[in-house]
This record gives C-alpha cells, sequence and structure tokens, in this order.
C-alpha cells in the first residue's frame, strides 16, 4: 500500500510536466525496432540487363510496388498503392519505367525505376468491368517502341509510355466477350486481341498499333464449347480445353483464319484419367497440362499438330519461358519432395538437353513452392547461369541460385492477422541463456565512454562505440524473462497459416511453424485463421509446463463453414494438437476459469448457437456445470441490426452432441430500425484491463465514483444514408447515435446522438470511459468525443459520518441486476486526421495515466494523453483545477510532432495496435502492425519507478569518489585545525 | 489549379461503343452512370523541396494524397500535380501525408451544377484557397533536440546539488562558525561531549531502537 501511495505521489509530481512523449535522435532503436515487408508475391519482373544494381520488381498482395535488391534481398523503394487499388499487371517499360495496372484496369502508373518517383498516372476509362491486361512490346520499330497496350474494362488502349497520353482507344466490349491475350506478333504494326465468347466461340481481333483502328474481325464456333482459359504457346497459335475438359483443342489463326485441331488427352498419355487443367505459364511453343500431380509437356508443331514431350511428375511450379542471347528460350521447374526442391532448367526448344539441375534444401515450415520465377545471367566463364526467385506457400520470397538459397524474406508477416503475448522461460541457475555476458569491466568502460560523451570529451570514434553498445545491448535480447517485464514473445499469425513468435527486444523470429491445421486439404478448402487466444498461462503451481496458445480459423467464408482449432506451444512452436475440421466457429469466448494444468476454460459458440465447452476434459466439465446458468454472452448480428443477449442454460440434447455441448437461451434483444439505423462499430473493455482505484476525486473534495463494468458495451449506429463514403451525403440526412449497453441486462445505460455526423467510427474503450472518432460533416472536420460514466448510487457515500457508522454501501456486491443510476459526462474536440485505428495503453496495475495511441491516415501512431479529453476540461479553469492537471479547453485536439511514438518511420499499411502491460507499472509495450511492424515501449507518465537507460553510472560513481575524498580531506583539515586549537 | 470538368472524353468514347454493338442497350446504361465523374487536379507545394533538384524526387517520392479517409491514394508527379478522376458530385476531404510536415485537410466541394467552379477550404484554419495548391502548414520535427552540454545541467543534475551542497558545508559552514561568539561555541562543544558523539550506529533507525 505504501508503495502504491508513492506511485501516486510520484505521478500527481510527474503530471505536473506538460510534454508526454519524447525521443531524442539518437535513441531510435534503443527500445524501438522496426521492420518492413512486402506481402506474397503475385508478380516479378527482373532488371539486370543494365550494369549497376540488380534489381528484381514484385507487385505483392498487399498491393505494394518494390524494388528488391537481388543480392540480399533488401528493400530498394517500395510504394503502397490504396486498399481498393489491387494491382492486376506490372512490366518495365523502356528500361526505365515500372508500369502497374490496377484497380481492375482503370489506372496505369509508371514509376521511376531507380527510386520509385511515379512518372506518370493515366486513368482508363470504360463501361464493363473485363480482365485486365498489359502488353509492353519492345519491337515496334525506332518510333513506335514507347507505346504500351491496355485491356482493361472493356476498352482497348494505347498508351504513351513517355507521358502516359491515351493515344488512342478502342471498344472491345461485346456481350459475352473475354478477351483474354493480347498478342503482337515479331515486327509486325497489328495486334491481336484473343478472347473467347460465350464459352464456345473464338474470336480473333487485328488491330492496327498505328491508330487502333479494327483491320480484321474473325470468329469461330466449337460445337460444345471450351472450358478455362487459353494457352498461347506461338504468337498465332492457342491451345484450349474444351468443355468435357478431356480434349485439347489447338486453335491456329494465321492471317484471320482459324482452324481447329482437337486431340484427346487419352490419346497422348496412356492411362490417363482424373481432371485435366491446363497451367496459365507461357512457355514458348509448349504447353504445360496438369493432370493429378503430374505435368503434361505438349510441343504446338507448326501445323498445329499437338505431340506429347514428357510428363513430370510432382511439379509444383513452372515458370514462364525466358529468352536469352542467340533467340534460345528456357523456363524452370519446380518439383517438390518435403523439403528439398528440385529446379531444373529446360531448353524449350530441345527437351532432351537441360542447362541447369539443382537441389536445394529449404526449411519444411515454408510449405510448397506456389510460384517461380526465372531470370538468367552471364557467367565470368561467358556461360549462362539462372537464378530462381521462388514464392512458398507460407508467403516468404528465397532467391535460388548457384544451388543455394541465397536468401529469404518472411513476407508472411505483411499479414498479420491477430497478435498475443507470450512470457519468456524463466532463467534457471547455472544456465547461461545470454550469448554474450558482459562483464563488470566491460560495463564500466561502456559507462565511462558514455561520461565522455555527456562532457563533450568523446572523439566521433567513442560516440560510435556508445552507440553500438547500446543498440547491441545483450540485456534486452534475452530468451528469459526480465524484472521489469520488457522482454517478451510476441506470437502473431499471419494469413498464411503461419505462425512467427518474435523477441519484443530486438524483433528477431525465435520460432515459426506452418500449422498443419491451416493447410489446403479436401475437407478444408479454403482454410484461414480468424484469432488467437492464450491457451494456457502457467504460473505459481504449473510452472514447468510451457505457456500454449490457441489458434481459431474456419475452412471457408460463410459464417457456417467448419472451423479449425490448433494448440501450439509458445516456447517451441510446436504444434500440440489440433481439431479440424470442428462444427463452425462463430464466436470464442474465454471464460474466467482455469483448470488445474492452467489451461482457460473457452466457450466456442457455433453457428446455430449451440456452444461446445473446451478443453474437452472431465476436470473442465465439472468446473463449468458449477456456473452453469451464470454464464452469459452477447452477439452483435451487423447485417439484420440486432443485439443479443444470451445465457448459458443446459446440455444439449444427447442425439446431438457429447457432453461438451450447452444449448443457450436469449434473455434479451436490442433491435434497431433498419431503415433509421445501422450498426457500424462496437466497442468493449479489454478483459485483462486492471482498475487501480474506482473513486476520483474533484477539485472542490468531492468524490466521483467511476461505473466501472465489464459488461458495457459501447455501440455505434448511424442513419442508412450515412454508411457510404464521405462526400457522398449532406449533413442534414446524417446522424450519428451511441449507445451504451449493459450486455448481462441488454439495459441502454446512456444514448447520445450527433447530428450531421458520419462513420467510419473507431472507438476504444478503457476503465470507465469511451473515446470514438467520427466525421462531422458540417464542420467537415474530424471529431472525437470521449463519455465518462459515473456510478451515482454510490456518490452519497462522500459523507464521513456515514463512512464511520458503516452505512455505506461501497461493500455491496455490484449486481448487474439491480438498476445502476449512472450520470455521464461528455465532450467533443476536433481532431485533423483520418484515424485508422485507436488503441489505449494498459499498464499492470492501473495507477499510470492513460495515453491513446492513434493510427492516423498517414500510417504513423501519435500518443495523446487522456488529459486531453477530459470531460471537465473549461474554458478558463480555475487556480485548483489548473494545480489537478486540467488543461483549459480547445476546440482542437493537439498534435504534438515529438509525440507520434513512431517517431520519423511510418507503419505502412497500419492496420492495428496491441498494448500490453510490462512488470514495471510505469511502462507500456506497444506493437503496432500493418505491412510493417513497429514496437517500442511507452512510459505515459514518464519512468517514475526506475533509472531510464541514459542514467549515467558512472557519472554516479565519480560522484561518490568526489564525495568519499572530500570526506577525508575534510577530516584531515580538521584534524589539523584541533591540533592547532590544542597548541594556541 | 483545381479543374474539375466532366470528362466528356467517356461520351466521345461511347460513340465507337455503339457502332460495335448497337445490340446492347445494357451496356449502354452502364456506360452513361459513369459519366458524372468529375476529376480533381491539385498541386502539393512543399517550400524548400523544388529547389533542391535532386533531392526533390526522393522525397516527394514519400507523398501520399488520400481522398475520403482512404477511398483512393494517389501519389505525385515529378513536378508535384496529382489528380482524382470519376470523383461523384459532392464535398470531399482530401488528405496529403508526408514525413516531416504538417498539412491541413483539404475541403473540396465538387458540384454539379456549376462544373468548372473551385471550392477548397482548408479544414484546420477555414482558409479558402482559390486554386487547389496544397502547402505545408508547418515542419514537424519528430525529436527533442539534445541540449548542448552546459556546466548548469550538470550543476541542476542530484548529483551536481549534492557537490554543491558539500561545497556549501565545507566552504560557508567554516565562516559562520568564525562569525559565533567563541564562547557560544565552547558551550556548544561542551553539550555535545555531554551528550556524546553520535554514532554511526545511533544514525540507523533499527539501531536507534535497540538502545
Amino acid at each position: 500500500m505504501a508503495i502504491r501511495a508513492y506511485l501516486l505521489f510520484c505521478i500527481i509530481l510527474f503530471s505536473s510536466y506538460y510534454t508526454t512523449f519524447a525521443l531524442y535522435e539518437d535513441q531510435v532503436g534503443l527500445m524501438d525496432w522496426h521492420q518492413q515487408y512486402i506481402g506474397k508475391v503475385k508478380k516479378a519482373v527482373f532488371q539486370t540487363q543494365k550494369v549497376g544494381r540488380k534489381r528484381v520488381v514484385v507487385s505483392t498482395e498487399e498491393n505494394a510496388i518494390s524494388a528488391l535488391d537481388l543480392r540480399h534481398g533488401e528493400i530498394f523503394w517500395r510504394q503502397m498503392l490504396g486498399v481498393n487499388d489491387a494491382i492486376d499487371e506490372i512490366d518495365i517499360a523502356m528500361g526505365k519505367y515500372v508500369v502497374t495496372l490496377s484497380s481492375g484496369g482503370s489506372v496505369l502508373r509508371a514509376w521511376n525505376l531507380p527510386d520509385g518517383q511515379m512518372v506518370w498516372e493515366s486513368f482508363l476509362f470504360g463501361s464493363k468491368p473485363s480482365r485486365s491486361l498489359l502488353l509492353t512490346p519492345t519491337n515496334f520499330g525506332a518510333d513506335k517502341d514507347n507505346v504500351i497496350l491496355v485491356y482493361g474494362n472493356g476498352y482497348l488502349h494505347a498508351v504513351s509510355s513517355i507521358d502516359g497520353d491515351i493515344l488512342w482507344k478502342k471498344g472491345l466490349a461485346q456481350s459475352g466477350i473475354d478477351i483474354q491475350h493480347l498478342v503482337h506478333p515479331e515486327e509486325s504494326d497489328t495486334i491481336y486481341a484473343l478472347g473467347i465468347r460465350d464459352t464456345s466461340q473464338f474470336e480473333a481481333y487485328a488491330i492496327s498499333v498505328r491508330n487502333g483502328e479494327l483491320l480484321k474481325h474473325s470468329s469461330m464456333e466449337l460445337p460444345g464449347g471450351f472450358s478455362g482459359d487459353l494457352s498461347l504457346p506461338t504468337s498465332d497459335k492457342a491451345v484450349v480445353l474444351d468443355s468435357s475438359g478431356s480434349i485439347l483443342v489447338s486453335i491456329s489463326f494465321v492471317g484471320g483464319e482459324i482452324k481447329f485441331q482437337k486431340v484427346q488427352i487419352s490419346g497422348l498419355l496412356q492411362g490417363y484419367s482424373g481432371a485435366a487443367e491446363l497451367l496459365p505459364s507461357k512457355l514458348a511453343g509448349m504447353v504445360a497440362v496438369k493432370i493429378d500431380r503430374s505435368l503434361l509437356f505438349v510441343k504446338v508443331k507448326d501445323e498445329g499438330t499437338l505431340e506429347v514431350v514428357d510428363t513430370v511428375p510432382h511439379v509444383e511450379a513452372v515458370s514462364d519461358s525466358l529468352s536469352f542471347a542467340e533467340g534460345q528460350t528456357a523456363f524452370g521447374l519446380i518439383r517438390q519432395d518435403g523439403g528439398k526442391l528440385q529446379h531444373t532448367v529446360k531448353s524449350s526448344n530441345d527437351w532432351k538437353s537441360h542447362f541447369l539441375k539443382e537441389s536445394v534444401e529449404v526449411d519444411q515450415q515454408r510449405g510448397l513452392v506456389h510460384k517461380v520465377f526465372m531470370n538468367n545471367y552471364v557467367r565470368t566463364d561467358r556461360t549462362y547461369g539462372f537464378r530462381a526467385l521462388i514464392v512458398m506457400e507460407d508467403h516468404s520470397l528465397l532467391l535460388l541460385q548457384q544451388g543455394a538459397v541465397v536468401w529469404n524474406r518472411e513476407d508472411a508477416l505483411a499479414s498479420i492477422i491477430d497478435v498475443t503475448t507470450s512470457e519468456l522461460p524463466v532463467q534457471k541457475d547455472g544456465v547461461s541463456v545470454a550469448k554474450v555476458e558482459l562483464n563488470l569491466f566491460e560495463w564500466l568502460k561502456g559507462h565511462l565512454l558514455k561520461l565522455k560523451a555527456t562532457l563533450m570529451l568523446a572523439t566521433p570514434d567513442d560516440v560510435a562505440a556508445v552507440q553500438r553498445i547500446r543498440l547491441q545491448s545483450a540485456e534486452k535480447s534475452k530468451m528469459t524473462r526480465d524484472h521489469n517485464g520488457f522482454r517478451k514473445l510476441l506470437i502473431v499469425l499471419t494469413r498464411a497459416g503461419k505462425l512467427f513468435a518474435l523477441h519484443t527486444g530486438d524483433g528477431r523470429i525465435v520460432w515459426s511453424r506452418l500449422l498443419n491445421a491451416f493447410r489446403k486439404s479436401e475437407t478444408c478448402e479454403n482454410p484461414r485463421g480468424l484469432k488467437l487466444h492464450q491457451w494456457q498461462v502457467p504460473h505459481h503451481h504449473a510452472l514447468n509446463e510451457n505457456p500454449s496458445v490457441l489458434v481459431v480459423g474456419t475452412c471457408g467464408h460463410n459464417s457456417d463453414a467448419s472451423g479449425i482449432l490448433s494448440f501450439v506451444d509458445a516456447y517451441k512452436g510446436e504444434e500440440l494438437n489440433y481439431l479440424a475440421p470442428v462444427h463452425s466457429i462463430k464466436q470464442v469466448i474465454p471464460l474466467p476459469f482455469t483448470d488445474s494444468t492452467e489451461q482457460r476454460l473457452h466457450l466456442i459458440v457455433d453457428a446455430e448457437g449451440y456452444s461446445h465447452l473446451y478443453p474437452r476434459t472431465p476436470e473442465a466439465l465439472d468446473i463449468f456445470q458449477k456456473e452453469l446458468g451464470n454464464i452469459y454472452w452477447y452477439s452483435v448480428d451487423i447485417n439484420n441490426n440486432l443485439l443479443k443477449g444470451h445465457v448459458v442454460k443446459k446440455n444439449c440434447k444427447d442425439e446431438i452432441a457429447d457432453g461438451y455441448c450447452f444449448e443457450s437461451s436469449d434473455l434479451w434483444s436490442v433491435i434497431f430500425p433498419s431503415d433509421s439505423e445501422k450498426i457500424i462499430a462496437t466497442s468493449t473493455r479489454k478483459l485483462s484491463e486492471v482498475v487501480h482505484t474506482q473513486a476520483k476525486v474533484n477539485t472542490d473534495q468531492d468524490v466521483l465514483y467511476k461505473y466501472i463494468s465489464k459488461n458495457l458495451l459501447f455501440l455505434a449506429t448511424v442513419t442508412p444514408k450515412a454508411i457510404s463514403d464521405i462526400g457522398s451525403v449532406t449533413p442534414e440526412d446524417s446522424w450519428l447515435f451511441v449507445y451504451l449497453v449493459d450486455t448481462i441486462t441488454g439495459r441502454v445505460l446512456h444514448r447520445m446522438s450527433h447530428h450531421g455526423c458520419q462513420g467510419p467510427v473507431h472507438a476504444v474503450s478503457s476503465e470507465n470511459w469511451i473515446v470514438y472518432h467520427y466525421f462531422n460533416l458540417r464542420a467537415h472536420r474530424y471529431e472525437m468525443s470521449v463519455v465518462e460514466i459515473y456510478d451515482q448510487s454510490r456518490a452519497d457515500n462522500k459523507d464521513v459520518l456515514k463512512l464511520v457508522l458503516g452505512k455505506h454501501n461501497l461493500s455491496a456486491p455490484v449486481s448487474s441486476y439491480s438498476r445502476p443510476e449512472v450520470v455521464t459526462k461528455s465532450q467533443s474536440y476536433f481532431f485533423t486526421h483520418s484515424v485508422k485505428t485507436v488503441a489505449v495503453t494498459s499498464t499492470a496495475k492501473g495507477i499510470t495515466s492513460k495515453q491513446l495511441l492513434i493510427g492516423t491516415i498517414g500510417d504513423q501512431v501519435l500518443a495523446l494523453d487522456k488529459r486531453f479529453l477530459d470531460p471537465r476540461r473549461t474554458v478558463n479553469p480555475t487556480q485548483a483545477e489548473k494545480e489537478e492537471g486540467i488543461i483549459p479547453l480547445t476546440d482542437t485536439l493537439p498534435i504534438m510532432p515529438q509525440a507520434y511514438v513512431t517517431h520519423a518511420l511510418k507503419v505502412e499499411g497500419l492496420r492495428s495496435i496491441i498494448t500490453t502491460p510490462a512488470k514495471l507499472e510505469s511502462t507500456t509495450l506497444v506493437f503496432a502492425y500493418g505491412v510493417d511492424l513497429f514496437f517500442t515501449r511507452l512510459a505515459p507518465s514518464k519512468t517514475y519507478d526506475s533509472l531510464t537507460d541514459d542514467f549515467n553510472y558512472a557519472l554516479l560513481l565519480l560522484t561518490i569518489i568526489a564525495l568519499v575524498i572530500a570526506i577525508f580531506v575534510t577530516w584531515i583539515w580538521s584534524e589539523r585545525k584541533d591540533l592547532q586549537e590544542k597548541w594556541r | 489549379m483545381a479543374v474539375m470538368h466532366k470528362s466528356m472524353t467517356i461520351l466521345l468514347s461511347l460513340i465507337p461503343l455503339l457502332v460495335l454493338c448497337s445490340l446492347l442497350p445494357s451496356a449502354l446504361a452502364i456506360a452513361s452512370g459513369s459519366t458524372d465523374g468529375y476529376t480533381i487536379n491539385g498541386r502539393v507545394k512543399i517550400p524548400g523541396f523544388s529547389l533542391k533538384g535532386s533531392g526533390l524526387a526522393a522525397k516527394s517520392s514519400n507523398v501520399k494524397v488520400t481522398l475520403n479517409s482512404g477511398q483512393r491514394v494517389t501519389f505525385l508527379r515529378p513536378d508535384g500535380y496529382f489528380s482524382f478522376h470519376d470523383v461523384p458530385a459532392g464535398t470531399h476531404l482530401i488528405e496529403v501525408s508526408a514525413i516531416g510536415y504538417f498539412f491541413s485537410p483539404v475541403r473540396v466541394d465538387v458540384s454539379a451544377r456549376n462544373p468548372g467552379k473551385v471550392q477548397a477550404a482548408l479544414t484546420e484554419n477555414r482558409r479558402s484557397l482559390s486554386e487547389l495548391v496544397l502547402e505545408p502548414l508547418r515542419d514537424e520535427q519528430y525529436y527533442e533536440m539534445r541540449e548542448p552540454f552546459s556546466v548548469m545541467s550538470l550543476v541542476k543534475s542530484p548529483m551536481g546539488l549534492m557537490v554543491g551542497f558539500m561545497l556549501v558545508v565545507m566552504f560557508l559552514m567554516p565562516k559562520l562558525v568564525e562569525n559565533m561568539d567563541p564562547e557560544e561555541i565552547r558551550k556548544a562543544q561542551e553539550e555535545m561531549r555531554s551528550q556524546g558523539v553520535p554514532g554511526l550506529s545511533c544514525l540507523l533507525p533499527g539501531a536507534q531502537r535497540s538502545n
């Protein structure tokens, strides 16, 4: 208690400081780390012809375009397009621009290859969605070299690659037509647009490159129709499967004449059975047909006849053809057997020979090969070497060269779904876990160097040494728990179904695992992760157990798709057990009970409304049965505008399921009329949040009691018109309503309306307050509002006499059934930026004041003191209020550049911010993720309970030595003086 | 610089489409639906940027322009111009995000009645813009400046204060003692002797209790 009082005192002492958070430039990287990723690669184009730095330009599923260094895999530059601006095609034009086609073929941009600066941008309007195709021909002849041909939204455009001007456009938007290829035969002035119409008609348009004139249009119908896409082995021949999937049709369209030739696959391959699939890889003079797991390579001869070249089993990926010197073409194929990759580069002309055959071991945790891109280089002895860029199942990117993996990038980390934390193992005696234990001498040396730096005596070498010591402190990356609780594991679940554990000290990957439960199988077509829960957090009696996490996922996109549950050891990353497929998963409710091994009980609600208890042990069932009828949960149905409360009632009927299944009944429901309101956001307090005190003392010695309930739900609705984007609704039609609902009884505690406001609403709740961010259409600015809730029923406890006589109700149990008398206080402020996400700091004991962490549209994270969002702020606070730390009211929340916790960095594609308390009360750990990752630790009221890293021990030591010397000197002096006195 | 013009190109481009497939009224309906888009053109001007020449390209590649809180994102051309195409009529919000600069969001009115009319205003200070040229309101400095070493900072630190106090005791106290009456000193010394010199053990609270 004394410590708490002391801490409170310290907070009051420090809260008088105005500055919230600030970092010196040389402190960057001391307690934060930043990692950049790009996401799963969709397309890759190599740029290696020119001398200088070799690079590969990639487009990814996170809508990033990036140039990577081929030697180390580092990012040269990266541009993130908008969320709705998916990249369709990418290419290099004129050897100096990267051209990207995005947004379904309607935006064409050119980027400067060396530095990623956008050079021009062109909007291609069209009438109806279609495939997007990009063609950057290189040999039109000197004057036409700079034309880019784009097909998108039903139109063919010719765009100048110098400035992005549209030279001509041509509509090819007949109904039912699906243009699949743009072909430019060598050295000609015409291009061909090939497609299929109504699944049975092959169409070929010959178009002049000069002016877009339609030179010839020919079409021919195949009775029975086609299935799948056209494959184009040469510029005047196409191959496609017919609708039965068992006949290959080779189409030649020389001079506008179309000829079909049909070949039965069973005629090509003996003993063929099963479904055939034409691979989209562009191979010169060949097509690849996938049957089961084997690839059938079929050569297309000049007359259009087909001939089987070879059948290769277990092929995972085939690259496009690559043409290099003297008109030679080659392509690469990857065969995989567990962790062993076999990379073969074949010549398209001569099947027998191959340029390269090498095998490489890769980590089993990378899964299967998904894509391969080929590139060649000239060795010193003038022969050709090949390198392959491989995209794996876990979204990682590998570069294979000379039989070895030159570099790899863990790009799964660009698509994090959920994060949880885990403690590290406790340090055991006699086991040195740190790689380098610092001895005392070195420690002192470091501090002496620091002292020199403070006293401005240090040479630049010394300064560099100091910085190096600070950054590479072995202390922060140890694999054991520390006293302050700064070192933890961040367990992250990615869209690839891979689980990573990152060390908070330096951000390195401690372990990673591609979960078996999340791999594609026949029973589970589209596995995807949903949530991470702490399954087992051992302390006290179960310390020998390793902590574990529960990974929850689903097999499909519907709500009734079967679910996946996987249990993973948090220290080793081993998948302990998995259940898949199980019942559908609608909601996972962690219960406040644990069993004897500290496994937390979870209730999983399926789409039918049955709830299932986990872990499935008799012990857990025992614990649960005792609490049956006491377990409430709520559900928000956004589609039907429904808020419902449920209670777990009894076991399911025997014929349905086992003893771990329970039925629940509806307790209450709140229905919002769909013609006037639409639910857009909800927010609740974090379950693990700790509140230090319920009372809040005012300046006039008045006590306010915070209404602290774990069952408080914040809900925001808007009028149906206001649901669309900004700019499409007038202030008159737009209302924003906010509700505070008790989720046990369904009682609406408070309702407020904002006229002329609309979403998106980002809300965060903590203790007894809720802060939400929305758009005010009248002022045309963003606003943030705070609502604080106080418990009125306890307000009369202020009477000291009553307290003495024991007539207070402070110790009365809080029940949701008693009607709470609450008062709310609210205030609104303008906020400059759009917001992507809002979070709040959380500390171990809840004593430290709070900061809001606001992820802005510029992908930065701003820390804003809660004191700025205090409903008691007035324009002219009294002296007493000022002393309490109430800031004079302003209409806008201040944005101080020093308050950006990400300082000069950006967390590109920011999606969410996670805070977790350290053991040290003053400190909270912050992890922000999007395409980039950023971690830091924050002290919202400064580190009042520990010395900062900057603390200079050497200076302290020096002072002590100086004092000791001084004591001796004065002692000697006084002795002498005494002696003189005596002689006198 | 903000020019909002009805994209006539779409109407023109409809003509070949009509020729090509005159039997398809449905395609026409969709096409005419997309013609009520307007174009917003603007320019971002960062002072001191353009003067450096090569430095411009390196930095302005990190500038993003966002329409309606992320509905659309575009980038700057080397000359600082940007544009949003096919924007419906209404009041929109444009935000510029550039590391190191603070830009005010801009309210842009795209009106259906009088195309070509510019209506733009900074939302931070309600200043209306005659042309859509966006300039940063201020630079942002993300780091605290380290103050250069000074004797005062050392003196003000807790250790400095300790040393200072000691010095005061060392040099000023004897002076004070000197000024005192010798009689009084003797008296005080005698008093001290009678009480006994307080040892170190007496200073400790635990030891005191045991006495």
